[in-house]
């Protein structure tokens, strides 16, 4: 089994005119097989950009992404994808593709310019909606679905890429509390490593084997979620005042928000 | 009325519009200010092609059928087909349903380079000195947008869009400047030609679009699976491992070369590139690789039809069929959306 190795990573969007100011800095992080690791931190603290830099669109200014013994800036984007697939915050669609077309592009990495597709690829793509619990809507319009839908969608493309890492960001967005449960018991399920960003602290705590925490383009803490996840933490990195306690369920951590009357 | 999945029912879909097409083919050799009915048509193109068919016909009959209206026919079907494949691509590949093939300047461009061919050089290299002064302009104007939409490298739709149209915009006020203070019988033919026709049209020339326009269905169609991906966004394109500016990059040059290529031979035609892609869609889905042969085809047929009504409508004149696609095209749409 493969792992992601991020060591030393830094990286500052390029703008004109400009100074770089990097939004990543000394960042190292890695995900071991099987491990479902979560990424949290504030709203603009760099967890997109450490995810676009894992999945080979943000090339690093230093350090070295590596999956297996290979640095993925060595090897092609096509290479990535047959290893790496992510579920995005991003899906336009002008032009009404259907569940079925949507969820058939994640064959694309497996297909050479001249292959048509097989009865393979089409038995990928009914399996894979069979495990999001979306068989019956593979004929709809993409765009016609609600945000849960189409969150779910998107990760039968996923998974129809057979990857051996798959990143999400922030994939229980959109969801109501029994699709976010059904969604991240489902990626438990499934033996994969993964990467996750999350904003629901309470989830990545539930779900999580590791958490890393990110703050102004740093990772401050890392570790299990009873390690991370304390009051300590919360205050300095959120800014919020919390209880955590253990869940009266579970041996994870809870966080309950103070909020002031 | 939308084709499912079922790769069968696409088949008899390719299939009905193929036959549609070739019909129409035939039934527009029959239009023209000189009547021929259609089974003499018939018989010329048969005997033509090797297949011995009953009936008579005169000399100059077969004259106008085969060497007149046939390349022409073949013309107006291959501009449509290349018209609308290259409006599906840029769509899909600008995400902008309202993009067309005129989007990157390259009719502009054309319009200029036959503007100085027609107005200072003449015909310097006989019957192709416009079409070939109108091919460099499209090529160099296609340069020219790209070139202004890249920035640190990279190149991104939405400034190509701008650019497309401040080049545009640069390059017609040129060539409207120079029709103005130009001579005025030389600027009469230029804007004859950039108001789109067919009336060009010979054997010996017809061997280019078709190459053109089957290459480009061929290298689009292999691209076909980035075009979905990057029909999706920039970040799912390179999560499925497409290099969405190396993809852009072929598209644009791949569209804008077929472009320059039909706008050269036929003016600049309207509307095709931008509807029809929205007609196939109603049929058989976005799905790239599924659409734009459906596209090809009915820009085809849409195209043969029209230039139909162009050489009947004010005959014996010809109507510029550029002004013929967006009369009957605008009004098409304004009752589709009135329905």
């Amino acid at each position: 089994m493969t792992q992601l190795h991020i060591e030393a990573l830094a990286w500052a969007p390029q703008e004109r005119g400009r100074a770089p100011r990097p939004l990543l800095q000394g960042v190292d992080l890695h995900v071991g097989p099987g491990e479902f690791v979560g990424l949290i931190g504030p709203n603009g603290s760099g967890k997109t950009s450490l995810l676009r830099c894992a999945y080979r669109a943000n090339p690093p200014d230093q350090g070295r992404v590596s999956l297996g013994a290979d640095d993925i800036w060595l090897r092609s984007a096509r290479w990535c994808a047959q290893r790496i697939a992510v579920v995005l915050q991003e899906f336009p669609d002008e032009f009404g593709l259907s569940v079925a077309e949507v969820v058939a592009m994640g064959r694309a990495p497996h297909k050479g310019l001249f292959d048509g597709d097989s009865a393979e690829d089409a038995r990928h793509v009914v399996q894979a909606l069979a495990q999001v619990g979306l068989a019956e809507q593979r004929e709809r319009a993409f765009a016609s679905l609600s945000g849960g839908e189409k969150q779910r969608v998107l990760l039968a493309r996923a998974l129809v890429q057979a990857p051996q890492l798959l990143m999400l960001d922030e994939p229980t967005n959109h969801l109501d509390p029994r699709y976010q449960l059904e969604l991240l018991q489902h990626l438990r399920s499934l033996g994969l490593s993964i990467l996750a960003s999350f904003h629901d602290l309470n989830l990545a705590a539930a779900f999580c084997d590791r958490l890393y925490v990110i703050d102004g383009g740093r990772l401050v803490a890392s570790g299990t979620p009873q390690a991370v996840l304390t009051p300590g933490l919360l205050r300095q990195v959120f800014g919020v005042e919390a209880l955590v306690d253990r869940h009266p369920l579970h041996t994870y951590p809870r966080i309950t928000w103070i909020t002031r009357p | 009325m939308r084709v499912g999945h079922s790769t069968a029912a696409y088949r008899w879909l390719i299939v009905l519009l193929s036959v549609v097409l070739l019909l129409s083919c035939l039934i527009a050799l029959a239009f023209g200010p000189a009547s021929v009915p259609l089974a003499k048509v018939a018989g010329i193109v048969g005997q033509q092609l090797g297949i011995d068919m009953p009936g008579e016909w005169s000399q100059s009959q077969a004259h106008i059928v085969w060497l007149i209206r046939a390349p022409r026919v073949l013309l107006g079907a291959l501009v449509g087909a290349g018209l609308a494949l290259v409006g599906s691509a840029l769509q899909a590949v600008t995400r902008n349903p309202l993009a067309d093939p005129h989007l990157l300047g390259v009719s502009s461009g054309a319009a200029l380079g036959a503007v100085l061919v027609m107005l200072y050089l003449g015909e310097f290299i006989g019957v192709f000195s416009l079409p070939l002064a109108a091919f460099m302009g499209a090529a160099a104007s296609m340069l020219l947008v790209i070139g202004v939409a890249r920035r640190n490298g990279r190149m991104e739709t939405d400034r190509l869009l701008l650019a497309g149209v401040a080049v545009s915009f640069v390059l017609m006020a040129v060539v409207n400047l120079l029709l103005y203070t130009g001579d005025q019988h030389a600027a009469a033919s230029v804007v004859f030609w950039m108001l789109g026709g067919l009336g060009a049209a010979r054997w010996h020339v017809i061997w280019l679009p078709a190459l053109c326009v089957v290459l480009g269905l061929v290298t689009l169609q292999m691209l076909g699976r980035g075009l979905n991906a990057l029909m999706s966004g920039e970040q799912t394109a390179l999560s499925l491992g497409f290099n969405g500016r190396r993809l852009r990059l072929q598209v644009f040059t791949c569209t804008s070369l077929l472009t320059g290529v039909l706008v050269s031979l036929s003016g600049a035609i309207g509307f095709v590139g931008l509807m029809v892609p929205h007609m196939a869609r109603a049929l058989v889905g976005a799905e790239n690789r599924r659409l734009m042969p459906v596209s090809a085809l009915l820009g085809a047929i849409f195209l043969v039809w029209v230039d139909v009504a162009a050489r009947t409508l004010i005959a014996p004149q010809d109507l510029p069929i550029g002004i013929a696609t967006a009369a009957l095209g605008g009004l098409f749409f304004i009752a589709l959306l009135k329905r």
